[in-house]
């Protein structure tokens, strides 16, 4: 046996020659004793060797903290995490706020509508439904003074198609305030003007228009006052008469 | 979009690298012959693939490229440098070797002493070590050992067959004195 021999048994038992070599190796190990021992020699190195070198093993412990190291590294840091929680609860907060308050002011108006459209139908119901009967809005007005803790302007109706049927004090969450009544056709339309404070701040200065016991009604704020307007007239007719009341205030 | 290929980038990696995570180790403790060492070594080792993932080329090895990142981890470390400075190691590569004398190969086989052959592989020096055990232990070829360790086949053939005469001539030794 000869060193280029036992170089070659090396590759030949690592599997690195090629086809033809190997077959020229098979051919010389039938031939050579030498070469056959040396050969088997090797091949009990190597396997006890792959054997021998498997020695060290990890703890499992150790395995789980590498795995979590290169995983928490494409996760967001603890902080970022932290921060993202607050910021969510942060917001869910805000929105639950913002959510709430929404809900509390629709109840408001939808409580001040509902005793708005209750006022109507007594209004209709009534036997005597105005206080103060007449058409001249300069009668109207000075009827309520006295009556109620403030003032208000009323519109000229000429041609308009509207006409103002009387007035009578009316009362809203214990707050006197004013009811108006108009008609147009056959249709008669309240319009109740109160202090603010009657239906609470939370209703806010924004103009709204609903549907409630199928009447239609218009309600905004001007100059400290909450008008409200209800009737079974159209929504137009309630939207042009409340163009004439805000136009006159 | 950006933060979804990291994600993807991120389990691939674990995905490649966690099977090899038991014979990194071996190999590790191999190289640095301690525990505490070698826990540092696979960790470093792993930390700087996944960093470094976006770098490695699809389509090559994944596991000489592990391979390679943790024996420079290990070259770089104190273990490391004191191992590699007693070494001088291509001026041999290339020189023809001496007929060793024969080797006791089947006694050790006999006496299953593992004992004696783990101690004998310790011994040798680090660029020995190391090749027998990419080669014999992790089954690599010589042509991802050459990767592993950024050498020419050529190379991986001679430095393998020194580092097993150098076993051989290890074990005989400590067999005579047993």
């Amino acid at each position: 046996m000869v060193d280029h021999c036992t170089a070659k048994l090396e590759t030949y038992l690592d599997g690195e020659l090629s086809a033809n070599e190997m077959r020229d190796v098979d051919a010389h190990l039938r031939g050579c004793p030498s070469c056959a021992a040396d050969l088997l020699s090797q091949l009990q190195l190597k396997r006890a060797v792959h054997s021998a070198g498997k020695r060290y093993s990890a703890s499992p412990d150790f395995r789980e903290r590498v795995r979590k190291s290169i995983a928490t590294t494409r996760r967001p840091s603890p902080i970022r995490l932290w921060l993202g929680a607050t910021a969510a609860v942060a917001l869910l907060f805000v929105a639950g706020l913002v959510s709430w308050s929404v809900r509390q002011q629709q109840l408001q108006r939808q409580q001040a509508f509902s005793e708005v459209a209750d006022l109507h139908v007594a209004t209709l119901a009534s036997v005597n439904p105005v206080d103060v009967i007449s058409t001249d809005r300069h009668t109207v007005k000075p009827w309520f003074q006295g009556k109620i803790p403030f003032t208000f302007n009323l519109p000229e109706l000429s041609n308009s198609g509207f006409t103002l049927i009387g007035g009578r004090v009316t009362y809203l969450g214990q707050t006197p305030g004013a009811e108006l009544i108009y008609q147009i056709r056959k249709h008669q339309i309240s319009v109740f003007i109160f202090p603010d404070r009657a239906v609470g701040h939370d209703l806010g200065s924004s103009s709204w228009s609903q549907k409630e016991l199928a009447f239609n009604i218009e309600s905004w704020d001007q100059d400290g006052l909450r008008y409200f307007l209800i009737g079974d007239a159209s929504s137009s007719d309630i939207r042009n008469l409340e163009d004439m009341l805000k136009k006159a205030s | 979009m950006e933060v979804a290929e990291e994600r993807l980038t991120a389990a691939t990696f674990e995905e490649l690298a966690m099977p090899l995570f038991d014979q990194l180790y071996n190999f590790a403790h191999w190289l640095a012959q301690d525990r505490t060492e070698a826990e540092d070594l696979v960790q470093e080792t792993y930390v700087k693939a996944l960093k470094g993932f976006s770098s490695f080329q699809e389509g090559t090895n994944f596991r000489a490229w592990m391979y390679r990142i943790l024996r420079n981890t290990f070259l770089t470390s104190r273990t490391g440098l004191k191992a590699s400075a007693t070494v001088a190691l291509d001026s041999e590569d290339t020189l023809e070797l001496p007929a060793g004398p024969e080797t006791p190969e089947t006694i050790l086989i006999e006496h299953s002493n593992h004992q004696l052959l783990q101690t004998a592989i310790e011994a040798l020096p680090l660029h020995f070590r190391e090749i027998v055990l990419l080669c014999e232990v992790e089954e690599m070829s010589y042509q991802e050992i050459a990767e592993t360790l950024s050498i020419p086949m050529g190379t991986v053939m001679s430095r393998l067959s020194r580092a097993r005469k150098a076993l051989r001539e290890s074990l005989q030794q400590k067999l005579v004195r047993t």
